[in-house]
C-alpha cells in the first residue's frame, strides 16, 4: 500500500556480531511524524537494531533489508550505504553511550555534521554552514533545550557526566533534524526532572516531520511522546506489538506475560544468554 | 640509491674549509671557530649506536663522502615554506566560538607566564625575512625603523664583523661544537647563517621569517644565532622546505640553532622542518633562558628521511622560563630522533615540555627527554610530557622520560602516552554524517589541539593543523 509519508522499512533483519546471530527477523515500519517504543529485557537485541540501522561496521546484516521509501514508492537500499550516507540520507542514532573525541568542540564537529547531513553530497573541503548562520541557529537551540552555550565550545563528550553526554546527543538531534532517529536510551543515567526535560525537548524537536523509534527501559521518556505503537523485542525479534498501554503493562509488570506467551523467542534468550557467558568465560 | 651517484662536488675537508674562509667576509675570529671545529671533524667518526643519543638512530645508510656543498643554484625558486604566507595572507579564522564562552579558563594556554604576550596581529607584516637555498643567501630584508633602533638581522657573513660586541660571546659558544660528526661539520661548515640581535628593551612586534630551502640533492648548513637583550621581546620563524622526496637524491641537513634570552626578555621561537622525505636532518638546538627570561619554544616536524635533533633548554638565571612545545607527524618510513634536554641550573626556574606526534604507515618517532636539575636550582618546577597516536599499526613510537636530581626541594614530573585512534570514534562521528577521512581529521587535529592550544601565534597553529590535515590517510 503507498504511503503518503515517508516510511523507513525493515524487514526480516537477521544481524550477527562476531558470528553470533543477534537479530533474528525483525519486521519494523516507522512513518515520519511516528512515535514507536521499543522495549525488551537487557540482550533482547534493542541497541543491535539501532546499529544496525546506522551501519555500525561490526554489525554483519547476514539477511533482510532497511529501507527508505519516499511518498512516491522510490525505495532506497539503506544496507548499500556507508554510516555518514545514511546520516545524510536522514538517518540518527542517539547513542547509548556517546563517544568522546578529545580536543574536538562540539560545536566545530556540529558545524560538519550540519553542513553535510544538509548537503548530502558535499565532498570534504567544500565549504562548511556559514558560520554566522551555524551560530544562530545553535545558539537557539541551546536555549529552547535550557543548555549553556559554553557546553558547545567544550570538547566531544570528554569528561561530560552521563546526563551531559545524553543532553548533548539530544543538542545533535536538534540541530540535524534527521527523518528517522533512533533514540538508545537517551534516559538512561538521568534523574527523574531530566528525562522529563529530555522528554519534553524531544517531543519538540520531532513533530510530524520525524519518525522516531525510542529504545527504553522506562515510560517516563514517552510521557510527552506518546507511542503510536509498542514493540517488544525478545530473543531477538519484536514477538509483540500495541499501543501505549502495553509500554505501561510492561514497566508496571516486566516481561514475564511475554516470555510465557513466547517460548521459542524465551528460549531463544535464554540460549543466547548462555553463550554470551560461555564467550565472557 | 643517491649515495651510488656521488656528483664530483666538493668533499668536506681542509681544502673546501679554506675556500669558505676565503670567500667569506667573516671576522678571523668567526675563521679560528671554523678551523677549531674543523681539527675536532676530522678526528671524529660518524656516530653509532654506542652513543647513547644515537642508539635508536641508524646512520648507516647515511655515507658522508657523498655530501659536498652545492654550488649556487643557477635558477632560484625560493620556497614559500608554510609559516610566512600564513602570516602574511592575514587569512585568520578567529577563534569564532568566544561568545559561547562562560568563561575563558578552560581553553586558555596552561602555562600563563609563557604565553601570556600579545601575540601578533592577524593579516599581519613580517618585520624581517631571511632566504636561503642549497646554503647561498638568496634574499633577505629587515624593516628599516627596527634597524634604526639597533636591530640587527640578516646574513652572518655580513654582520658579524661589524657587530663583534653584541655576537661574538655566542656565537657556536650556545651549542656543543664537539660532541659528535654532524656538530663539528656544521661549525665548521656552516653557509648562509643568519642571526638576530634584538637590543635591550626593543620589543619587535611582529615576526621575523628564516626559511632554508633545498634543492633535489642539496645540501644546507646554515646556522641561526638570536640573541636578545634584557627586556627585549621578538617572535622567530625559522622553517627548512624542499630537498628531494624519497628515491630522488634527497638532501642533507646539517644545522644548529643558538638562542640566548636576556633577563626579562620573551622570545617566541618556533622551528618548523618540513623538508621533503629524502632529506637527512641532524640538528643541534640549544637555547640558554637567563633572569626572569622566557622562551616559547615550539617545534613542528613534518618530514624529511631521518631526523637526529637534540633540543636542550638551560635556565640558567632565576625566575626564567621555557615553555617547550612538539609537534610531529610521521609517514611512509619516516625515523625522526628528538634528544631533548631542560637543563635548570638556576633555582625558581619552571620547564614545560609538550610532545605531541602522530604516526601514520611505517614510520618512527623517538624521544628521549631528560630534566636535568643542579644543586644550586632549588624551588625547580619541571614538567615533560610526550603523547603519541598512532594511526597505523606498523609505526612505532618510543618515549624515554628521565630525571637527573640533584636538589632537593623540586617539582619535576613526567609523563607519556600512547594511543590509537578508536574505531568507535569514528563510527560515532560517521554516524553523525562525517566521511571516515573527515572523521580521522577531526580526531587527529583533537589530539594535537592540547599543544595547539599553547602556541600563541596563531597563524602558526592553523598553518601546521593544515599541513597536517593534508597528510592523513582514512584510518580503517
Amino acid at each position: 500500500m503507498p504511503s503518503a509519508t515517508e516510511q523507513l522499512v525493515i524487514k526480516g533483519l537477521h544481524v550477527s556480531v562476531e558470528g553470533q546471530e543477534i537479530l533474528k527477523g525483525v519486521d519494523l515500519t516507522i512513518g515520519r511524524g511516528e512515535v514507536h517504543a521499543l522495549m525488551g529485557p537487557n540482550g533482547s537485541g534493542k541497541s543491535t537494531l539501532g546499529y544496525a540501522i546506522m551501519g555500525h561496521p561490526s554489525y554483519d546484516v547476514t539477511a533482510g533489508s532497511i529501507e527508505i521509501v519516499d511518498p512516491s514508492g522510490a525505495r532506497h537500499d539503506v544496507l548499500a550505504m556507508e554510516p555518514d550516507q545514511r546520516a545524510r540520507a536522514g538517518l540518527f542514532l542517539a547513542f547509548q553511550r556517546p563517544m568522546s573525541i578529545p580536543g574536538v568542540r562540539l560545536a566545530d564537529f556540529l558545524r560538519h555534521a550540519v553542513t553535510n547531513c544538509r548537503n548530502p553530497d558535499r565532498k570534504e573541503g567544500q565549504e562548511l554552514m556559514p558560520m554566522r548562520d551555524f551560530r544562530n541557529e545553535l545558539k537557539a537551540k541551546m536555549a529552547e533545550l535550557s543548555m549553556d552555550t559554553e557546553f558547545a565550545r567544550r570538547y566531544v563528550n570528554d569528561g561530560f557526566s552521563g546526563g551531559e553526554m545524553k543532553r548533548a546527543e539530544i543538542l545533535q538531534l536538534a540541530m540535524l533534524r534527521p527523518k528517522f532517529a533512533v533514540l538508545d536510551e537517551t534516559d538512561s543515567g538521568l534523574d527523574a526532572d531530566a528525562v522529563r526535560l529530555a522528554s519534553q525537548s524531544i517531543a519538540r524537536i520531532g513533530g510530524a516531520e520525524m519518525g522516531i523509534l525510542i529504545i527504553t527501559h522506562h515510560e517516563q521518556l514517552l510521557e510527552h511522546n506518546t507511542p503510536l505503537k509498542t514493540h517488544v523485542m525478545l530473543g531477538g525479534r519484536i514477538v509483540e506489538s500495541g499501543g501505549p498501554e502495553l509500554a505501561q503493562e510492561l514497566h508496571k509488570r516486566g516481561y514475564e506475560r511475554i516470555r510465557a506467551a513466547y517460548p521459542d523467542a524465551a528460549a531463544a534468550e535464554k540460549a543466547m544468554e548462555e553463550s554470551a557467558k560461555a564467550a565472557a568465560v | 640509491m643517491s649515495t651510488a651517484t656521488a656528483s664530483p662536488r666538493a668533499a668536506f675537508d681542509a681544502a673546501l674549509l679554506d675556500r669558505i674562509i676565503a670567500s667569506s667576509s667573516l671576522p678571523s675570529w668567526a675563521s679560528d671557530v671554523r678551523r677549531a671545529a674543523f681539527d675536532r671533524f676530522v678526528s671524529l667518526g660518524l656516530p653509532d649506536r654506542r652513543d647513547e643519543n644515537w642508539m635508536r638512530t641508524d646512520v648507516r645508510l647515511f655515507k658522508p663522502q657523498a655530501w659536498g656543498p652545492s654550488a649556487a643554484p643557477a635558477s632560484v625558486t625560493v620556497p614559500e615554506g608554510l609559516l610566512a604566507p600564513a602570516i602574511l595572507s592575514g587569512d585568520l579564522a578567529a577563534d569564532s566560538y568566544a561568545d559561547f564562552d562562560r568563561a575563558q579558563a578552560p581553553f586558555a594556554s596552561q602555562q600563563a607566564s609563557a604565553g601570556s604576550a600579545a601575540a601578533p596581529a592577524p593579516g599581519g607584516k613580517l618585520a624581517g625575512r631571511l632566504a636561503s637555498v642549497d646554503g647561498h643567501v638568496v634574499r633577505h630584508e629587515l624593516d628599516p625603523a627596527l634597524a634604526a633602533k639597533g636591530v640587527v638581522f640578516g646574513p652572518a657573513d655580513e654582520l658579524l664583523a661589524s657587530h663583534t660586541d653584541a655576537l661574538r660571546p655566542h656565537w657556536f659558544r650556545v651549542i656543543d661544537t664537539g660532541c659528535d660528526w654532524f656538530a663539528a661539520a656544521h661549525a665548521a661548515f656552516h653557509t648562509a647563517s643568519t642571526v638576530l640581535y634584538v637590543p635591550p628593551g626593543v620589543r619587535i612586534a611582529d615576526p621575523l621569517h628564516v626559511i632554508a630551502g633545498m634543492s633535489d640533492g642539496g645540501v644546507d648548513t646554515s646556522h641561526v644565532l638570536v640573541v636578545l637583550g634584557e627586556g627585549a621581546e621578538a617572535t622567530v620563524l625559522t622553517e627548512t622546505a624542499g630537498g628531494g622526496a624519497v628515491g630522488s637524491a634527497g638532501g642533507f641537513h646539517c644545522g644548529g640553532t643558538e638562542i640566548v634570552v636576556g633577563k626579562g626578555a620573551f622570545l617566541r621561537m618556533v622551528n618548523l622542518q618540513n623538508w621533503n622525505t629524502g632529506v637527512w636532518h641532524f640538528a643541534r638546538q640549544k637555547a640558554v633562558v637567563h633572569a626572569s627570561g622566557r622562551l616559547q619554544w615550539t617545534l613542528g616536524a613534518l618530514g624529511s628521511r631521518l631526523s637526529q635533533v637534540a633540543q636542550d633548554v638551560a635556565l640558567a638565571g632565576r625566575n626564567a622560563s621555557a615553555q617547550i612545545n612538539g609537534v610531529m607527524f610521521t609517514e611512509g618510513r619516516q625515523h625522526l630522533v628528538y634528544n631533548t634536554l631542560q637543563h635548570h641550573e638556576a633555582p625558581s626556574c619552571t620547564s614545560d615540555l609538550l610532545y605531541k606526534g602522530a604516526l601514520q604507515g611505517k614510520s618512527r618517532l623517538v624521544w628521549r627527554g631528560m630534566i636535568k636539575v643542579d644543586k644550586a636550582a632549588q624551588k625547580t618546577d619541571g614538567y615533560q610530557r610526550n603523547d603519541n597516536l598512532m594511526l597505523s599499526n606498523e609505526a612505532r613510537a618510543d618515549s624515554i622520560p628521565g630525571l637527573e636530581i640533584e636538589a632537593d626541594d623540586v617539582r619535576c614530573t613526567h609523563g607519556a602516552t600512547s594511543g590509537r585512534v578508536d574505531a568507535e570514534q569514528i563510527f560515532y562521528a560517521r554516524a553523525r554524517g562525517l566521511s571516515a577521512e573527515e572523521a580521522a581529521r577531526l580526531v587527529v587535529a583533537g589530539f594535537f589541539q592540547q599543544v595547539f592550544d599553547r602556541i600563541t601565534i596563531p597563524q602558526v597553529r592553523e598553518a601546521l593543523a593544515k599541513a597536517i590535515g593534508g597528510r592523513i590517510h582514512r584510518i580503517a
